[in-house]
C-alpha cells in the first residue's frame, strides 16, 4: 500500500467519524467526567468502571462492566462499540427494567457528555474508529394484516424458544440463559413493554432485532435479513407485532380497586371469560427489601387485579407474568446460577442463603386485622404487634388457600376459621391467573368484613419459587383499597321521574287556579263597569 | 461483513503485501488504524511459507476418559433424529488412548519479525444435530470462519471474546452461512449458542499459521515452519494445557508427543 493510500484510508475512516466524537483517552485520573462518575455512577459501576460497585453484587442484571466496552443498547452493528449518542441516551434514559435510572434530570448536558468520555476510557477498545449506526429505513404502516404478519415471522424466526408462545419470557431456553458475565438473565417479557431495556418504539424494537443487546443471548437478524431468510418488512412486522403484546401506555397505577357489582352469578373460575369484561388495576411490586432477607432480584414487578361481588361474595382475579410454574426441574439450572449469584443476605443470627430446592409460587393478599382509616394502617410489610394484619396465601401446590395473622415482616399464625377464603389457579405460557372468592360478610368478628361503599385497605406479596422465592424473599406492594361498589339501587331512576311528573303536575295546578282567578277578575271588573 | 474485510485488509499489510497489493483492496473503508497488534512488521517483503520445517505428534490420553454428559435433546426432535444414540455432548474424545480435538500450537519461538502469509481460505464451522463441528479450531487473525446451520432450527452463534470484538449472530434457518473474522490474537475464543445452552466451540486466534487441532487418532501435523527451536502448547478445553521444547532442523521434522492423564492421575 502506497503511503498515498494509506493515507486516502486514514482519511476515509476519520470522515466516518461522527461529527464532535468524543475523546475516549484522557488520562483518567484528569478526565473531566470522573467527578462525576466518582459521585453518581461508581457505587453500582466500581471505581474502575468494572461493573463491580458497593451495590452490585446483590443486583442482576449486575451493574455494566465498561472495561470490556460490551454495550446492550446500540445503533451499531452486533459487537461494535456503540456510538456516543447510544452511550448518552443510556444515561440519559436509564435503562429500563433495572436499577439504572435515567439522568438527563439531575445532571447537566456538559457532565453527561464528560461522563461519555469517561466511560470510553475504561476500554481500550474505544481507540478504535467511531462504528457508524446502521442505516435502517422507516416503519411500515401497520394494521391488523402487518400484526398477523408479524407474528407468524416471530414463530417462524422461533423467537419463542426464549421469549415463550405469548411472549412472557417462558421459552424453553429461557432457564438457561446467562448473560457475558455468567449472571442469570431473563428472556424480556415482551407483555411488559414499559420494561424493554431500549425503550419501546416500534422502532427501538425493529433496532434491537438488527443489532442484538450485546452482552446478553438476544442475537442480530441482520446477517438473516443480508441473507434473505426474512426481508426487511417482515423484522418490522415482528417489531410491531411485539409491540401490540403490551398495553399502549404504560398501565396507571390506581389507588382503589373497584370491585363492581354484578347481577347474577360471581365467574366460576380464573379463566372464565366474564372476567374479560372486568375493569383490571395494575399494581406494581417490588423486591422486599427492607427485612432481611432482602430481595433484591425478583421476578414479578407487578399484578393485574379484577373483582366484583354479588352482594353476598367477592371474587378477586389476580394475574401475573411468572416464566416458570415452581417447582420445575427445568428451572433447578437457574436456581443453580441465582444461588451462586446473589450473596446470603443473613439476618442477625441466622445464616440465610438462597434456598436450594424450588418452593412453590405463592400469592399473598393482605388486610389490615382491625376497621382501620388511613392514617392507621397497619404496616405495609406484614404488620405488627399493635396492629396485626389478616393475610390470605395462595400456593401453587395446590394445597387450600390459607388464612392467618401477622405480626411483623415474615410472620404467620394460621388461623382455624378465617373469612372463608378460597379458590385455585391456572398457568399458562408464562402466566398464572388465581381467582379468589369469600363472603362479604364474616362469622369471627375479631376478621374485617366488607361492606358495598367501604374501602379496605388491600396489599400483594408474590414469591416465584424457581427463582429461590419463598418467605421474606419475593415481592411486594405497599398499600391499595379493594372497595366493593354499592349497587346503584331503583330510587335513582325512578326519583327523578317522580319528581319531574310532580312538578309537571303541581305546574298544571298552579296554573289553572292563576287563570281562574285571573278570569274571575276580569269579569268582577266588567261587573263593576 | 464489513468486519471480515476490514480485518482482512489489516491482515494483508500485516504480511506486508506491498508489491501485491497495488491498490486492488484500496478505496474500501479501512479503520487506518496500524495493522493488528502484535503482527509481525509490516515491511518484510515475503509472503511465501516461512520455511518446509514440519512438526508432527500424537496427543494421548492415560487414564480413564471422564465420562460425557448426556444431552436432552427432546426440545429439539430434529436435532435429535440426527443422533443415532442418545446424544452427548464430547467434551473428551479418546479413542485407544489418544485424544481428539487438542488444540497445538507454536506459543513461542518463531523468529522475530517474520512476516507470515496470510490466512485466506475460510474454516468451516458447522452446527449440526444442534452440536457445533469442529469443536475445537484454530484461525489465523483475519481468516475468515463460515459458520454453516445444517440444522432446520434457529441457532444464535455468539462469541465471547476477552480481547476481541464478540459477536451473536442469529441463523434461523437451516443452510444459512454467516462469516466472521477475528483481528487480534487470542487463545481462545468460546463460542456459544445461547438457545441450545449445551452447544460450545473454541476457536485459537493466532498471528499464524502454525496450528493444527488433534484428530481422532490423536495426531496432528503443523507444516512451513523455519528452523528453529519452538515452545508447543497443546490446549483442551476440560483438560487444560501441556507444552513441549521441540527443535525444527532445515525442512526437517520434529515430534511433539504430548500427554494427557485422567485429572487425579
Amino acid at each position: 500500500m502506497s503511503s498515498a493510500s494509506r493515507a486516502a484510508v486514514a482519511l476515509a475512516a476519520i470522515a466516518t467519524l461522527p461529527a464532535g466524537a468524543i475523546a475516549a483517552q484522557a488520562a483518567p485520573a484528569s478526565h473531566p467526567g470522573k467527578p462525576v462518575y466518582d459521585r453518581w455512577c461508581a457505587a453500582c459501576h466500581g471505581d474502575r468502571g468494572a461493573g463491580d460497585g458497593e451495590g452490585a453484587a446483590h443486583m442482576l442484571p449486575r451493574p455494566r462492566d465498561f472495561t470490556r466496552a460490551i454495550y446492550q443498547i446500540r445503533t451499531t452493528a452486533s459487537g461494535e462499540l456503540p456510538t456516543d449518542a447510544d452511550i448518552l441516551r443510556v444515561i440519559d434514559v436509564g435503562v429500563p427494567g433495572t436499577a439504572m435510572p435515567g439522568w438527563r434530570e439531575q445532571l447537566t448536558d456538559r457532565q453527561r457528555a464528560d461522563l461519555v468520555g469517561y466511560l470510553k476510557s475504561f476500554s481500550p477498545d474505544f481507540e478504535r474508529a467511531a462504528p457508524a449506526p446502521i442505516s435502517i429505513g422507516e416503519e411500515p404502516a401497520g394494521g391488523a394484516d402487518a400484526l398477523a404478519e408479524g407474528k407468524r415471522v416471530y414463530d417462524q424466526l422461533e423467537c419463542f424458544k426464549c421469549h415463550g408462545r405469548e411472549g412472557r419470557g417462558d421459552g424453553t431456553s429461557a432457564p438457561t440463559l446467562a448473560d457475558d458475565w455468567d449472571q442469570p438473565i431473563r428472556a424480556a417479557d415482551l407483555t411488559e413493554s414499559w420494561t424493554f431495556n431500549g425503550g419501546d418504539a416500534v422502532a427501538d424494537i425493529y433496532l434491537r432485532l438488527r443489532t442484538g443487546l450485546d452482552g446478553t443471548p438476544m442475537p442480530s437478524f441482520s446477517d438473516a435479513v443480508e441473507a434473505k431468510i426474512v426481508t426487511d418488512e417482515q423484522l418490522w412486522r415482528v417489531a410491531q407485532y411485539v409491540r401490540s403484546l403490551s398495553p399502549e401506555r404504560p398501565p396507571r397505577v390506581r389507588e382503589v380497586i373497584r370491585a363492581a357489582r354484578v347481577e347474577g352469578a360471581l365467574p366460576a373460575g380464573p379463566a372464565d371469560t366474564a372476567w374479560s369484561a372486568v375493569e383490571a388495576y395494575y399494581v406494581p411490586l417490588v423486591g422486599q427489601v427492607v427485612a432481611r432477607p432482602r430481595w433484591f432480584v425478583p421476578t414479578v414487578d407487578g399484578i393485574w387485579v379484577q373483582a366484583v361481588h354479588d352482594g353476598r361474595s367477592i371474587a378477586m382475579r389476580l394475574a401475573w407474568s411468572d416464566p416458570s410454574r415452581s417447582p420445575d426441574p427445568a428451572w433447578d439450572e437457574w436456581l443453580g446460577r441465582i444461588r451462586a449469584g446473589v450473596p446470603a443476605d443473613p439476618g442477625p443470627g441466622r445464616a440465610d442463603s438462597v434456598p436450594a430446592a424450588q418452593g412453590p409460587d405463592r400469592l399473598t393478599l393482605q388486610f389490615p386485622q382491625r376497621p382501620t382509616d388511613d392514617s392507621e394502617r397497619p404496616y405495609f410489610l406484614g404488620g405488627s404487634r399493635r396492629r396485626p394484619v389478616h393475610l390470605v396465601r395462595w400456593s401453587s401446590g395446590g394445597a387450600a388457600v390459607e388464612e392467618g395473622l401477622g405480626t411483623g415482616p415474615g410472620s404467620f399464625a394460621p388461623l382455624a376459621g378465617g373469612t372463608g377464603f378460597a379458590g385455585g389457579g391456572e398457568w399458562r405460557d408464562g402466566r398464572w391467573l388465581v381467582q379468589l372468592t369469600r363472603p362479604l360478610a364474616v362469622r369471627d368478628s375479631t376478621l374485617p368484613g366488607l361492606t358495598p361503599g367501604t374501602a379496605v385497605p388491600i396489599a400483594f406479596a408474590l414469591a416465584d419459587g424457581s427463582n429461590g422465592e419463598g418467605g421474606l424473599r419475593g415481592s411486594v406492594s405497599t398499600w391499595y383499597a379493594i372497595h366493593p361498589d354499592v349497587p346503584t339501587p331503583t330510587r335513582v331512576y325512578v326519583q327523578p321521574v317522580v319528581a319531574a311528573l310532580l312538578a309537571a303536575g303541581l305546574g298544571v295546578v298552579v296554573v289553572g287556579r292563576a287563570q281562574r282567578r285571573q278570569r274571575g277578575e276580569r269579569r268582577l271588573t266588567s261587573e263593576e263597569s | 461483513m464489513k468486519r471480515a474485510l476490514l480485518s482482512g485488509i489489516l491482515v494483508i499489510g500485516a504480511a506486508g503485501v506491498v508489491a501485491a497489493c497495488g491498490g486492488g483492496d484500496g478505496g474500501e473503508a479501512a479503520s487506518g488504524d496500524a495493522p493488528a497488534a502484535g503482527a509481525p512488521a509490516s515491511d518484510a517483503p515475503a509472503a511465501a511459507p516461512l520455511g518446509s520445517g514440519t512438526i508432527t505428534g500424537t496427543i494421548s490420553f492415560t487414564g480413564t476418559p471422564p465420562q460425557n454428559p448426556t444431552i436432552d435433546m427432546a426440545e429439539e426432535p430434529d436435532c435429535k433424529a440426527k443422533h443415532a444414540s442418545a446424544p452427548v455432548d464430547p467434551q473428551v474424545v479418546v479413542a485407544n488412548g489418544k485424544l481428539a480435538n487438542a488444540i497445538v500450537y507454536v506459543k513461542s519461538g518463531l523468529p522475530a519479525g517474520a512476516a507470515v502469509p496470510a490466512a485466506t481460505t475460510p474454516v468451516v464451522l458447522d452446527q449440526d444435530g444442534c452440536l457445533y463441528e469442529p469443536r475445537a479450531l484454530a484461525v489465523m487473525t483475519g481468516q475468515p470462519i463460515e459458520i454453516r446451520n445444517s440444522d432446520p432450527v434457529l441457532h444464535n452463534i455468539k462469541a465471547v471474546p476477552k480481547v476481541n470484538r464478540g459477536f451473536n449472530v442469529s441463523q434461523p434457518s437451516q443452510g444459512m452461512k454467516t462469516t466472521r473474522s477475528f483481528d487480534k490474537a487470542e487463545t481462545m475464543v468460546p463460542l456459544e449458542c445461547s438457545v441450545h445452552g449445551w452447544m460450545h466451540a473454541n476457536v485459537a486466534v493466532l498471528e499464524h499459521p502454525y496450528h493444527a487441532v488433534s484428530g481422532p487418532d490423536g495426531t496432528f501435523s503443523i507444516t512451513g515452519l523455519p528452523a528453529g527451536t519452538y515452545e508447543v502448547e497443546a490446549w483442551h478445553e476440560k483438560l487444560g494445557t501441556r507444552t513441549a521444547q521441540v527443535t525444527v532442523p532445515e525442512a526437517g521434522s520434529a515430534t511433539a508427543d504430548l500427554s494427557f492423564a485422567a485429572s487425579g492421575s
